[in-house]
């Protein structure tokens, strides 16, 4: 009864996006307030189903009900709980229903949430939500239902793939969906106004909760993902350039361009139309990478074709709503009121500088993942384009936006002043060369452009410290007058300058782990040393111990520096039976934000193991980084100007009550 | 009957959802505007003056900007809202009260399964032996066997099983298994040589002649081993050797030996016309065929072996075996086909071509 119960709550939620896609429309077309609140009841009603119907496949997971096709193909008994939860979308059926119960959560929290929305405004958003929905749930139900039964139960399923059974699938899917899915809102609010055929400066504050909420989920989903890629892998390396995460980049790049174009209309009730496109390429970049995923066009362009029904159907859903929106953008966006005109030395002509590269950045992956596969479809010859095409495009493009990032904050609107803001940052120049200098000095020749790079990230970080100090009046007025002004600053400025910092360090973290990584590979037996770093690495020995639902070959190895013991670190190889296939547990070592990293190879006939050690300086930087983005965000979102026209907190808290 | 209930419920629900909003058609909405954005924006410049955030100039020019932008706003607003039209409330009650239960139902009866109930795994556990199917009898011995991999008495029960479902590289892993848990014996090693052998399609691979010879060592009088070793001599064109070990079987065994009749037969094949060589059990199901039948299962296992080799043609013997069978079947054109498929596919690899001219040679089929 779960399973056919949960099927159904899915169906009932294709026919209320329907309605919510239609109703509404014709609602705000003849302003009937009757009709337009149709889409906030349906959207509710909508999460509400989906939601039902993700509980059922969890809980079909959870009890092992193998009748389920889904569950039998993706699960096992003796998995423990949390991956059997996390199993539910380790899967293609399983991760759309997440992607779709995300695409509700939005509809239904703008439904909740939007009471700041002109009524026609929010009809109209939430009926392209539908659409977006609708074109989903038909897609799960006649490509991918989750909810497809087997008469006669086998009694074991066949285990979810041993590489995602770690603790990143339980957090990396989720958070990508929210920033991927989150999206959507952007792009319905484009297209809302698109059909409504005004937009104004309103519309850009209006849109940037959801913008900044998706952009913080997609910062950390990517972040995640790199972070699991490093540890469950084995290679330690943590970013691949690799399709699937071009996939998620490409959006995550648009998405920032959006954040800062969408600031400049707030304020200046300019870059409108742009902004509009940029909101409609950044879900379409979504979609994109959900098409790259989810077609299976990645495996090899022939795979794709032997079985084309799934990816056939997202290439329609691709088009229907990419073509659309555009065409709709080519009709329409000639109607829109351009906005004023601005000097190119100004802050709205720094974020226009930004939004360059950022899209260009963009186009650069765009190319570099789809011309392999244009190239397989035409040609039929496969080439991968790696590492040094993307080190070659997409660097020399960030260098030159990392330089100005640090004097956009410092710019003034309308009329700024280059050279004052240089001077302004004269103070992080300097924090900069000492740091080139003392790097160049320390490490003594070696690679010349890695002091350099950390210069520069430096000059980030202290760039965006310079914008708060001068904000503030730190050091030119009395300490307590600058607390003061720290307190009345927007909680934006100080979300910008967390995010910019973030940047810096990121970087710092990249180039150190780039240019200082060194490893040590070798065959091991019991009681040797490995020497790498000033770290000696003792192999105690090796056991073999079963879990729950793998045998696990472990090593021991004590970890001491300069005759002190650290610790003891346990990399071990596993071995699944139900699927015969078997993973690599790297061990970490975390001292500061460096790494020590060992990962175990084959076993040879005389017992001894291959062992990778790898120690990696810094390495940390690289996840803290977006960390700090994302904190930079969420202080951002927190804004009191986004409240804006929200309803006062008693109605508010009321709202809440009912909503539970 | 509970779950039509369900059914019936979670739709009144959906319905519901739609006809609320409708039925509160005209009531006075509150709703944002544009306007109450921008005079946000006017008090956030008094804000950041009072703060000293921006100077009293700029503050100004920004004040003048915005208030433009809201008359803007209250000029370009729409009209009032209208009263809500009992006409279109009405249809859209309708879509939702008629449509929606009609496309849910349309939707769901071609993909669901109504008449199946759950079945989560704790209840069909406690399910009474007998009323399981003999797979899951099957899956509740290997899952055993898992948790106490070294049950030597579980792998020999299991192994044979295994075997006769078909599923021979599983079977090929419990025997080695048994044989490392519950000790090496002759009987075993011969076992797991034809679970080799049906793994690899019925050819006795070099792996699975190893283990035969194993058997041979520990027991001269392995039936089976000794059996399947003269088959793989007769799958290598050496027909002579095959016919003597065969006929020393027979020579040594008691006359009621349930597989004499196997051992002759196979003997007069080789003592005959060489033909494809089958399986045992394959063997025996052939014995109970009429001509026709057996001639389609020669075809077929024939059709088989081409197929395998298309797909890796590294196999020489093989190769052989196929060109073999096509001369037996009178089907000249097909083995000289083949024959060219087999230079093709070794082409690269001078000692297996060479291995593969010399066969030829022997098959009379020189060039």
């Amino acid at each position: 009864m779960i399973a056919e119960s949960g099927h159904y709550a899915l169906v009932l939620a294709l026919a209320l996006a329907l309605i919510q896609s239609t109703v509404p429309i014709l609602g705000a077309r003849w302003r009937d307030p009757a009709l337009m609140n149709v889409a906030r009841a349906t959207a509710l009603a909508q999460l509400l189903f989906v939601a039902a119907s993700f509980a059922a496949l969890v809980a079909l997971y959870i009890v092992s009900d193998f009748s389920v096709v889904n569950v039998y193909e993706n699960s096992h008994s003796t998995k423990p709980l949390l991956y059997k939860i996390t199993g539910v979308w380790g899967n293609h059926e399983g991760s759309m229903l997440l992607w779709v119960s995300i695409l509700a959560l939005f509809g239904g929290l703008v439904a909740a949430f939007g009471n700041n929305l002109p009524l026609s405004l929010r009809a109209y958003v939430l009926a392209v939500q539908g659409w977006v929905a609708s074109a989903f749930y038909l897609f799960i139900l006649i490509t991918s239902n989750p909810f497809l039964r087997i008469a006669s139960p086998p009694i074991e399923g066949r285990d979810l793939n041993p590489v995602l059974q770690d603790i990143g699938l339980a957090v990396h899917p989720p958070m990508l969906y929210l920033g991927y899915v989150g999206f959507s809102i952007s792009f319905s609010f484009a297209v809302a106004a698109l059909l409504e055929g005004r937009i104004d400066a309103a519309w850009a504050r209006w849109v940037r909760p959801w913008t900044l909420v998706a952009w913080i989920f997609l910062t950390l989903g990517i972040a995640m993902g790199s972070y699991w890629a490093y540890y469950e892998l084995g290679w330690g390396g943590w970013w691949f350039w690799d399709p699937v995460e071009n996939a998620s980049l490409m959006p995550w790049l648009a998405g920032t361009a959006l954040l800062h174009s969408a600031v400049v209309m707030e304020k200046r009730n300019a870059l409108k139309v742009w902004t509009i496109l940029l909101s409609i390429l950044t879900f379409s970049l979504s979609l994109l990478g959900t098409f790259l995923v989810r077609s299976g066009v990645l495996t090899s362009v022939h795979a794709f074709a032997t079985d084309p029904t799934r990816g056939v159907f997202i290439l329609l859903i691709l088009c229907v709503f990419i073509g659309g929106s555009l065409s709709l953008y080519a009709w329409r966006a000639s109607a829109l009121k351009q906005g004023g005109l601005f000097a190119p030395i100004s802050r709205e002509g720094a974020l226009v500088l930004n939004n360059l590269f950022l899209t260009a950045a963009c186009a650069t992956v765009f190319i570099g993942t789809l011309y392999p596969l244009a190239l397989e479809v035409l040609t039929g010859d496969k080439i991968s384009v790696g590492a040094p095409f993307f080190n070659l495009t997409f660097g020399p493009l960030f260098l030159p936006l990392m330089i100005a990032v640090p004097f956009g904050p410092l710019l003034a609107w309308k009329r700024g002043d280059l050279l004052g803001a240089a001077q302004r940052l004269t103070a992080a120049g300097i924090a900069a060369l000492l740091a080139v200098a003392m790097l160049w000095a320390w490490t003594r020749g070696g690679n010349a452009f890695a002091p350099l790079a950390i210069g520069l990230a430096v000059f980030v970080i202290a760039g965006a410290l310079t914008d708060l100090a001068e904000r503030t009046g730190l050091f030119r007025v009395p300490f307590a007058t600058a607390t003061r002004r720290a307190r009345g600053l927007p909680r934006a400025t100080w979300g910008s300058a967390f995010a910019h910092a973030g940047v810096g360090v990121a970087l710092i973290g990249i180039v150190c782990e780039t240019t200082w990584n060194s490893e040590y590979i070798a065959t091991m037996r019991s009681d040797d040393v490995a020497k790498i770093a000033g770290y000696e690495l003792k192999l105690d020995g090796v056991t073999q111990r079963p879990g729950p639902n793998f045998r696990e070959m472990q090593a021991q190895f004590t970890v001491s520096l300069d005759g002190r013991r650290l610790g003891e670190m346990t990399p071990s190889k596993r071995n699944f039976t139900a699927r015969a296939s078997s993973t690599t547990e790297a061990a970490l070592l975390t001292r500061g934000a460096s790494q020590l990293y060992i990962s175990l190879g084959e076993t040879t006939a005389d017992g001894a193991i291959a062992v990778r050690i790898y120690h990696k300086p810094m390495v940390l930087l690289i996840w803290w980084g977006p960390m700090l983005m994302a904190f930079g965000g969420l202080l951002s979102v927190s804004d009191r100007r986004l409240r804006v026209g929200a309803p006062k907190p008693a109605k508010a808290l009321r709202g809440l009550q009912a909503a539970e | 009957m509970t779950l039509w209930f369900v059914f019936a419920l979670m739709t009144v629900a959906a319905i519901f959802a739609v006809l609320w909003p409708l039925s509160r058609g005209g009531r006075a909405q509150s709703e944002g505007s544009e306007a109450a954005v921008y005079k946000d924006q006017l008090s956030e410049i008094e804000r950041d003056v009072a703060n000293g955030l921006i100077g009293s100039s700029e503050a100004e020019a920004a004040r003048v900007e915005i208030s433009r932008r809201l008359l803007a706003a209250r000029d370009s607003q729409h009209g009032p809202l209208m009263a809500s039209n009992t006409g279109l409330r009405r249809s859209a009650a309708i879509l939702a009260l008629v449509g929606l239960p009609i496309l849910a139902v349309a939707i769901y009866l071609p993909l669901g399964s109504p008449r199946l109930g759950d079945f989560p795994l704790a209840q069909r556990a406690r399910a009474p032996d007998v009323a399981q199917p003999f797979d899951n009898l099957v899956a509740q011995v290997e899952a055993h066997l898992e948790k106490n991999p070294t049950d030597g008495r579980g792998w020999n029960v299991l192994a044979p099983v295994l075997s006769r479902l078909g599923r021979h590289d599983e079977a090929v892993r419990a025997y080695r298994n048994s044989i490392t848990y519950s000790g090496d014996s002759p009987e075993r090693r011969s076992n797991l040589g034809e679970a080799l052998a049906a793994a690899a399609g019925g050819v006795v691979t070099a792996e699975a002649k190893v283990e035969f010879e194993r058997a041979v060592a520990l027991n001269a009088d392995e039936v089976k081993a000794r059996y399947y070793l003269g088959l793989a001599a007769e799958q290598d064109g050496r027909t002579g050797e095959a016919a003597s070990i065969w006929r020393a079987m027979l020579a040594k065994a008691p006359p009621e030996a349930p597989w004499r009749p196997l051992v002759q037969a196979a003997l007069a094949r080789v003592g005959g016309a060489p033909a494809p060589a089958l399986p045992n059990e394959a063997m025996a199901a052939a014995k109970d065929m009429n001509d026709t039948d057996r001639d389609e299962m020669i075809r077929g296992m024939v059709d088989r072996l081409a197929t395998r080799l298309k797909q890796n043609g590294d196999d020489v013997e093989g190769w052989l075996r196929l060109v073999r069978a096509y001369m037996v079947m009178g089907d000249r054109d097909k083995a000289i086909s083949a024959l060219a498929n087999a230079r093709q596919a070794v082409a690269n690899d001078a000692e297996r071509l060479q291995r593969l001219n010399e066969g030829l040679k022997n098959l009379g089929l020189d060039g």
